[in-house]
């Protein structure tokens, strides 16, 4: 015989549990319905599309398809070594006082606002950029056509940087968890067969591979979503860039840009069509990262504390 | 051991000092700058003024303190108690397939990018209401905090011993009166500094705010109309091309970021009083 | 709530539940309690200087709270259709087609004049430069790609030009002033008017984008070399170096109040009968080629009477107390053909079909 209040107070829990489906359906409801007229339009070779030009009605949103993969990729190069090199460096080498200094820093990245990334790396790393870093690049790399170009200070350049900045304490937390995770006999058993340091840490390293790959995935949907930080120094062009040193525009940019503005019915629902595949692109990789950390940890833990 | 082995030790170990040091060195940088050009623009008139018009110097960002803490603050309504709900339902009596499927939907919640959520918020409440409002970037707000206070709470609500549970029910209270007046605040601490800082982060974001909240060069306490957020203000001002205003956006950035870090701190703070008391 | 034992936590949750109850439940309408009338506008940032020292000026004088957001011409014209504005804000106008989809009637009330300037930041040059329209299109079309170009220095005798790369900047947003701008341009150049056209936002062949007149500038300002199409008012505030143009009549304007009115003056007797005419290349010998006039989009046919009073007494106020602070504000004043238009036009707003103004 079940109490009737324990019937309604798991009912209330329920229901709030329920409270995240219905959200998920209105925000996939809108973005289906807002993208249909685009969809029926243009059809899906709208990301194949090159020219995005709203004076003749008629959308393409490859370039800024381009746009996000590269400026996502390039902070990835960039973020991947340095994370998983901090996370050993926080997992194995670092001093417990030392270790603790350290990632109370990284959770301060974390927690920094991404409109204060963008307006550092507008007034601060955008002069640096134009006035040393991209004329040496040209001058050094510039028969490359990955490196020509009109040394703007922004661009693509600055926002895979910026995003770099952002991704790694992602990076770090969950590969340091992983690392931490792991047997200590695995170090020691190599440690015993002479390895050196390095050797037996790159040991851990591989045992902790799916996980930390889960870390790179998880870090790669932050990247792929951010907003605020690359408009600001992205340069907002709606052409194809060629170059790093071009600017360009990601999909995340061109909605924050235009969506308020957008006149023409078509118009609205291209930048829809494009939140969709932002959305749909986002819950993949990160369904994707979270299955690798669940399956390195046999489900034990997942990401939520470097979300 | 050859050379070479000793060699690439040296190598390797070295090359994580240094990843941490790059790591570390753009906080350095961007905290530097905050408080070098943050500082100079804050002074009294910039805490408790209005935004001035253009070309008139000094001004400030009370309306947009004041905004920020009433959208977050109806944010926070919104989501924390739905959130706090659903994450005891899943510590509780989360066993089953509905259990994981929210589990997993809340997942898929915390990956949408923030504006897509503005984007849905647009439709969902400015179109409909015919205005730009507090209450629209409150929305858009609280579908942020929300899966991080449900995981959070799941996880400390989990963390309550068993045995408190079984000494309540070995006493004859309801499922419901064990859950509600033992484990919940056996786990408070945990949720609230979780809760917290899930608001607090919420409390930076811009873009959903775009296209809800908007902006406003008045003083408002209206929720349901246009309503000036600092991560807002940072936005316009820093893109502006007068010197002052460039100011006043460092300066504002300096104010979100101590509002951010000195929430959590606060929160910390009070939770270690609750568990002495 | 007895739960929370901490006295502290619940103080705080009681205030913040106060605060949000007291601010969630206010009087929306504008009757209520004989409170103040606020007004939401958004739209163009060509005129932002202008129009947020008037709604501050008039703020003063009335109590009257008109909260402009500059979001872009084409965020005006968006939201004034979306309904979620109190009015717009525009410096490109409708054309028939696009009155046409707007849910409801709109009415189109120039305000100001404005040019739009190009500047440059080229620190080593001191005279102002003298830019020709082939000139200026071909910067904007990719043709002309350096600063010593010889287009260039062929107008500008004299005048060491530096060997740097142009950064052309643009507009990234839905823009008035990309409006006006690319008007000129495709009335000057037959080949910008075939591969790039006349609207609020194309797509242009080279250069970076700026959100805003604020953005545009704000890209000039940082990076040597750029050069940018702003309206006079930004460019005047930044001491911008700004080019001349060579106008239809052949000689070389600098843009100035006198010569955007000169150019608005020009076109009186056409704007008169269509206030959307555009007042680009103006044949009159004195006028700025690029200028432009912004307009306020009002709904005919206002829905909330307090609301629609205030937007009426404001617009006459800027036809009559704005249009004297205008020249100060370095805007151009509007012909006075144009602003017996707009009060003509006034008379026309209706609420629930009667007019809301009556008859002076």
């Amino acid at each position: 015989m079940k109490p009737r209040a324990d019937d309604l107070y798991r009912g209330l829990l329920t229901g709030a549990a329920g409270v995240v489906f219905f959200i998920v359906f209105l925000i996939a409801w809108e973005s289906v319905t807002g993208a249909a007229l685009s969809m029926k339009t243009i059809g899906w070779s709208f990301l194949l599309g090159t020219e995005w030009d709203p004076v003749m009605d008629h959308y393409g949103a490859l370039p800024y398809v381009i746009g996000t993969l590269a400026t996502s990729l390039i902070a990835l190069l960039i973020a991947v070594p340095l994370g998983i090199g901090s996370a050993v460096f926080l997992a194995e080498l670092a001093s417990r006082k030392m270790g603790e200094i350290v990632s109370f820093v990284m959770e301060l990245l974390a927690a920094i606002p991404s409109i204060v990334y963008g307006i550092w790396g507008f007034f601060v790393l955008a002069p640096v950029l134009r006035s040393a870093v991209e004329p040496w690049l040209i001058q050094h790399f510039g028969f490359l056509p990955l490196f020509r170009g009109i040394p703007f200070g922004i661009g693509i350049l600055n926002a895979s940087l910026i995003l770099a900045v952002m991704i790694v304490p992602t990076i770090v937390s969950i590969s340091r968890e992983m690392l931490l995770a792991s047997p200590r006999s695995l170090r020691e058993a190599s440690l015993a067969l002479g390895a050196t340091q390095t050797e037996s840490i790159l040991v851990a390293l591989s045992a902790a591979k799916p996980g930390i790959l889960g870390a790179v995935i998880l870090a790669l949907g932050r990247a792929l979503g951010e907003t605020m930080a690359v408009t600001m120094v992205i340069g907002n062009t709606n052409r194809i860039p060629h170059s790093i040193l071009d600017p360009g525009a990601t999909m995340a940019s061109v909605i924050a840009n235009e969506f308020t503005e957008a006149t023409s019915p078509l118009y609205i629902s291209a930048l829809i069509q494009i939140a969709l595949v932002l959305f749909a692109v986002t819950i993949v990789v990160n369904a994707l990262a979270r299955l690798l950390v669940y399956w390195a940890t046999g489900g034990r833990q997942d990401t939520a504390g470097a979300a | 051991m050859t050379s070479t082995r000793r060699v690439k030790n040296i190598a390797f170990i070295a090359a994580c000092y240094l990843a941490s040091a790059l790591v570390v060195a753009p906080l350095l940088f961007i905290l530097g700058h905050l408080l070098g050009k943050g500082l100079a623009g804050l002074n009294w008139e910039f805490f408790t003024h209005m935004p001035k018009p253009v070309g008139e110097l000094g001004g400030g960002v009370a309306n947009a303190i004041v905004g920020t803490l009433l959208i977050v603050g109806m944010a926070a309504l919104l989501a924390v108690p739905i959130g706090v709900a659903a994450g005891v339902y899943l510590a509780e009596y989360g066993r089953g397939r509905f259990a994981t499927l929210v589990r997993y939907t809340t997942d898929v919640l915390s990956g949408i990018p923030s504006i897509v959520v503005g984007v849905a918020a647009y439709g969902l409440v400015v179109v409909p209401m015919g205005r730009f409002s507090g209450l629209a970037g409150s929305v858009a707000l609280a579908i942020l905090m929300l899966p991080t206070i449900i995981r959070s709470t799941e996880e400390m609500v989990r963390l309550v011993p068993r045995s408190y549970r079984e000494a309540a029910l070995a006493l004859g209270a309801p499922r419901w009166k064990t859950i509600q007046q033992i484990v919940i605040p056996a786990a408070r601490p945990g949720i609230m500094t979780a809760s917290m800082l899930a608001v607090a982060r919420a409390s930076g974001e811009t873009a959903p705010l775009l296209f809800t909240a908007l902006g406003n060069r008045f003083w408002s306490l209206k929720l349901d109309e246009p309503m000036a957020t600092l991560p807002v203000f940072i936005f316009d001002y820093a893109r502006a091309p007068y010197d002052d205003w460039n100011r006043q956006a460092w300066a504002g950035a300096l104010v979100l970021v101590l509002l951010v870090t000195l929430l959590s701190a606060l929160l910390r703070l009070t939770v270690r009083r609750v568990r002495a008391a | 709530m007895r739960t929370i034992r901490s006295k502290w936590l619940r103080a705080t949750a009681l205030a913040i539940a106060m605060l949000t109850a007291v601010a969630a439940i206010q009087p929306t309408s504008a009757l209520a309690a004989g409170s103040q009338v606020n007004l939401t506008g958004a739209g163009a940032t060509f005129p932002y200087p202008i129009y947020s020292k008037w709604f501050d000026l008039y703020n003063k004088e009335t109590g009257v709270q008109i909260n402009y957001q500059s979001i872009g011409s084409g965020g005006g014209i968006q939201q004034v259709k979306a309904g979620t504005v109190d009015f717009g804000a525009s410096d490109a106008p409708l054309n028939n087609q696009r009155l046409k989809e707007m849910p409801r009637a709109v009415i189109h009330f120039p305000t100001v004049a404005g040019a739009v300037v190009l500047a440059y930041n080229l620190p080593s040059v001191t005279a102002p430069l003298q830019l020709t329209p082939d000139v200026v299109a071909g910067i904007y079309m990719g043709k002309i790609t350096m600063w010593n170009d010889k287009r260039i220095a062929a107008s500008n005798a004299g005048v060491a030009l530096p060997n740097m790369p142009i950064a052309a900047i643009h507009r990234s947003d839905g823009s008035g002033t990309s409006y006006i701008f690319t008007a000129y341009l495709s009335a000057v150049s037959a080949e910008w008017k075939e591969l790039v056209g006349n609207n609020t936002s194309v797509s242009w062949p080279v250069g970076l984008g700026g959100k805003g007149n604020e953005g545009v500038s704000g890209l000039v300002r940082q990076a040597p070399g750029a050069i940018g199409y702003v309206e006079l008012a930004y460019a005047k505030q930044n001491n911008f170096s700004v080019a001349s143009i060579r106008n239809a009549a052949g000689k070389f304007i600098a843009p100035s109040i006198a010569s955007t009115t000169a150019a608005a003056n020009g076109a009186a007797a056409v704007l008169a009968k269509d206030v959307r005419t555009p007042i680009v290349n103006s044949p009159a010998p004195d006028a700025y080629p690029i200028a432009g006039l912004t307009f306020l989009l009002v709904n005919k046919e206002q829905r909330d009477q307090a609301k629609g009073k205030a937007i009426a007494d404001f617009i006459a106020w800027a036809m009559t107390e704005g249009q004297k602070s205008a020249e100060a504000l370095d805007y151009a004043p509007l012909p006075e053909a144009v602003v017996k238009v707009n009060q003509a036009n006034l008379a026309s707003l209706t609420f629930g079909g009667k007019p809301l103004v009556a008859k002076k």
